[in-house]
């Protein structure tokens, strides 16, 4: 395998790459069925139904890119693994106590006695805020280098709303492809009502990360590496006032458009979260262990990469399959 | 407690949690397949009824075993990050590979089992069917692949402190996993049927006589009745393997504290820890010997040799892997007499249900967890008959452990406790309710009409 160089370099790399890719992946399609969820306590219970229809199929193999993103990291980087989990013990208790309260809320809320179902349908919206908050808490806390102060901590607060807001912001976008009549209307509000949460979060994720490292100041700041970055602010400005135009004529009779603030959303989502990767790469402990410190033997390495190679676009052929059997608005869910 | 003993104590509720949904879907997906292909050859409706009760009860567990999975992965690195940072490059392959080739593959096509049967051709729907069992399968292999290299571990070299692998068709293929995978399906089979028995038994005594209720009562003691005596064989099978590799662990189950002959099976004793001996022996002689060496003379090892020179104790606890064997046998021999019973009153005279008394089906609705107990109880033996290592040999528990302050730890395991509590009284009441629902007939009711307009749509997916 000297074909690529040295596989001590471009292993960990091509690692890293798909563990970012597979964390993206998770954070969009995680990020709207947790959005829809925190949306929960303004619907009412006949949209609760519609609104859990739209995500019904499809929750399950969302949060698989979470076990993958995490299995990645603990396979492909241990130590970091290790020292990042170990770092963030707290809020990733809260979100997995979330993921489990709005898993099995999936299925309770419509299998346990009628009684029952509002305190589920309560169950479903906490655990989606509890999930989403610790991991904007998270990405807060990392953002600070995994620090531990009071400082850090505040901010760690305010990136757990953001994130949060924006999930819900996400969230709303994919109601208003996947419903119709009320709720769509209800959702296209939602949405707009949500764009502040992913600016203001974009925002403050930028302007910290910089402050926080001298490093990433510098690789931002300095010509020519600022030419790298430009477009990604730039960017991120456009695709803002390009979703705020396409939730303006929304909703209407022919449903032209409903999928552009969906797609503007998933955009800012990758923009935002190029900029992450461009500041923190080369490590995966910021300013602590690098990807290639952190990374495990290249002979194991390999034999995942072999696996991944197969696996992965077949991963995304039997997704597509999924979506494409549940596409267009959602109706109710049935057994038979 | 120390962060030692709380993180294990949160270990071990986290994972006897989870493994008691996995243990009911991989199984339960093959007999779906199962009712679904009846379905398909006979057209009879009977099946897929069958089916649509029995879905729902799988993606219950299905839904309670994944965010209890989730849980897991994230505690290798919150609670265990020596584990992979000493043997990472053997078990992250593994792990990896079970994400990649079953947690997608039964992710995405549960939707499609659960809600795709008027969406997609029929075809399409068993496909699916097939492929989240296979999935569930293959979840199992991987995982009990690497479990069993944690026991048995091999195809691999220590470089500065670390583990390298030499050879993976070495460690897929470890002395122990054939075994270990073996022991573990067909537990997963043995809970199934008797789940099925015992919630079909529960909808008989309400009264049901439904076509459905006849078919899956059938199924599940069949499948117990042909199961349990491989079960038991391939359990001896796995003890002779466990005594060959871990002598230590066999020594534990037995109780027997010297290495020598002629040893008794006990069938109770008051295991002294402090004293290194055994009192209140109730014992066959000769047993252990004979099951173990099949010869009275056949030599057992003893905890005694387990013990270094500076008088550390490298064996298991005793009590616990001793007590649990017992009830893991005993549970099997439970199942042994219930499903050999009802499958021969259920045979004679072709009667079917019909033929088993009404004190028979009443056994049958506890013993409908009974799997539960069993699966618990080999995995207590077998995991804490590890200790104190964690990779036998390579790592112990101790040299694991992250450093996180203990009231953390304790903190963290109050809260899983009392939601792992919550839901599974939740999920027992659930089964009954929906068996209680199915004995109603599973009719929409009239809805009361909400704010004017008239509900017409029908139940939702239950």
């Amino acid at each position: 395998m000297e074909l690529f160089g040295d596989p001590a370099v471009w292993l960990p790399f091509t690692f890293a790459a798909l563990m970012g890719v597979s964390i993206l992946i998770y954070v969009v399609l995680d990020g709207f069925d947790l959005g829809v969820g925190v949306l929960f306590p303004f619907a009412t219970d006949e949209e609760k139904d519609m609104m859990v229809a739209s995500i019904g199929p499809f929750w399950d193999a969302n949060e698989t890119w979470l076990v993958l993103a995490i299995g990645l990291l603990l396979v492909a980087f241990p130590t970091a693994h290790g020292t990042i989990l170990t770092a963030l013990y707290l809020p990733v208790a809260i979100m997995l106590i979330g993921l489990i309260l709005r898993g099995v809320a999936f299925e309770f809320r419509v299998k346990a006695p009628t009684p029952h179902k509002a305190t589920w349908n309560w169950l479903f919206f906490i655990g989606s805020l509890m999930t989403s908050l610790s991991q904007g808490f998270m990405l807060g806390k990392y953002v600070m280098g995994l620090e531990s102060t009071l400082g850090t901590w505040a901010f760690a607060m305010i990136t757990a709303v953001f994130l949060t807001v924006a999930y819900s912001m996400i969230g709303a976008c994919w109601l208003i492809i996947k419903t119709e009549g009320i709720l769509q209307g209800k959702a296209v509000d939602w949405a707009k009502g949500g764009i502040w949460g992913l600016v203001l979060g974009l925002g403050a994720v930028s302007l910290a990360t910089p402050l926080v490292s001298a490093r990433i100041f510098d690789k931002w700041f300095t010509y020519p590496e600022i030419l790298l970055l430009a477009p990604l602010p730039i960017l991120s400005a456009v695709m803002v006032m390009m979703l705020w135009r396409s939730l303006q004529r929304l909703p209407n009779a022919t449903d032209a458009g409903s999928k552009g603030p969906f797609a503007c959303a998933i955009t800012l989502f990758i923009l935002a979260f190029s900029g992450l990767a461009y500041s923190f790469y080369p490590y995966v402990v910021p300013e602590k262990l690098t990807i290639y410190e952190a990374a495990s033997a290249p002979e194991s390495l390999m034999i995942i990469l072999v696996g991944a190679i197969v696996v992965i676009p077949m991963i995304g052929g039997y997704t597509a399959l999924a979506y494409w059997v549940f596409k267009g608005k959602a109706s109710e869910l049935r057994y038979d | 407690m120390d962060t030692l003993m709380l993180s294990r104590i949160q270990f071990g509720a986290n994972i006897s949690f989870h493994i008691l949904f996995p243990t009911i879907t991989i199984a339960l997906g093959w007999v779906l397949l199962f009712f679904k292909l009846r379905f398909n050859a006979t057209g009879n409706a009977r099946w897929m009824e069958a089916y649509r009760f029995w879905v729902k009860v799988f993606a219950l567990s299905f839904a309670m075993g994944v965010v209890s999975g989730i849980t897991m992965s994230f505690q290798f690195g919150t609670n265990w990050p020596g584990f992979m940072e000493t043997v990472g490059n053997i078990a992250g392959p593994l792990l990896a590979y079970e994400v990649m080739t079953a947690f997608f593959l039964e992710a995405v096509f549960l939707g499609i089992m659960l809600f795709g049967f008027s969406r997609v051709p029929g075809w399409l729907h068993t496909l699916a069917t097939f492929l989240v069992a296979f999935g569930t399968t293959m979840s199992a292999f991987w995982i009990l692949v690497l479990n069993s290299w944690m026991h048995t571990p091999q195809g691999f070299e220590v470089r500065e402190g670390v583990a390298h692998a030499t050879s993976w068709f070495e460690i897929i293929f470890n002395p122990s996993m054939p075994y270990r995978l073996s022991h573990m399906l067909l537990a997963s089979g043995l809970t199934v049927a008797f789940l099925i028995a015992g919630l079909s038994a529960f909808r008989w005594l309400l009264g049901d006589r439904s076509k459905s209720v006849q078919v899956t009562m059938k199924t599940g003691v069949y499948m117990g009745a042909l199961l349990i005596p491989l079960q038991i064989f391939m359990g001896d099978m796995h003890g002779l393997n466990t005594l060959e590799h871990q002598p230590q662990k066999v020594a534990a189950m037995e109780g027997n504290w010297d290495t020598q002959s002629h040893v008794p099976l006990l069938l109770f004793a008051l295991l002294d820890e402090e004293a290194r001996e055994n009192r209140m022996e109730v014992a066959i002689p000769n047993m252990a010997s004979i099951i173990l060496k099949h010869k009275a003379e056949g030599v057992v090892p003893g905890l005694n040799d387990f013990v270094t020179e500076e008088g550390e104790v490298m064996h298991p606890p005793v009590a616990p892997v001793f007590w649990s064997f017992r009830i893991m046998v005993g549970t099997g021999f439970a199942m042994l007499f219930l499903s050999w019973g009802a499958a021969i009153l259920m045979l004679r005279k072709r009667r079917g249900p019909e033929g088993v008394p009404k004190l028979m089906m009443l056994a049958m609705v506890p013993m409908a967890f009974s799997g539960w107990v069993a699966t618990l109880a080999g995995w207590y033996t077998t995991e804490i008959g590890r200790q104190p290592w964690l990779v036998q040999g390579v790592l112990t528990t101790e040299m694991a452990v992250a450093d996180v302050p203990a009231p953390f730890v304790g903190t963290t395991l109050g809260a899983y406790l009392s939601i792992y509590a919550l839901l599974l009284s939740a999920y027992i009441g659930v089964l009954f309710f929906l068996a209680r629902k199915a004995v109603d007939g599973d009719v929409p009711r009239p809805r009361t009409p909400l704010s004017g307009h008239a509900v017409t749509r029908e139940i939702p997916a239950e």
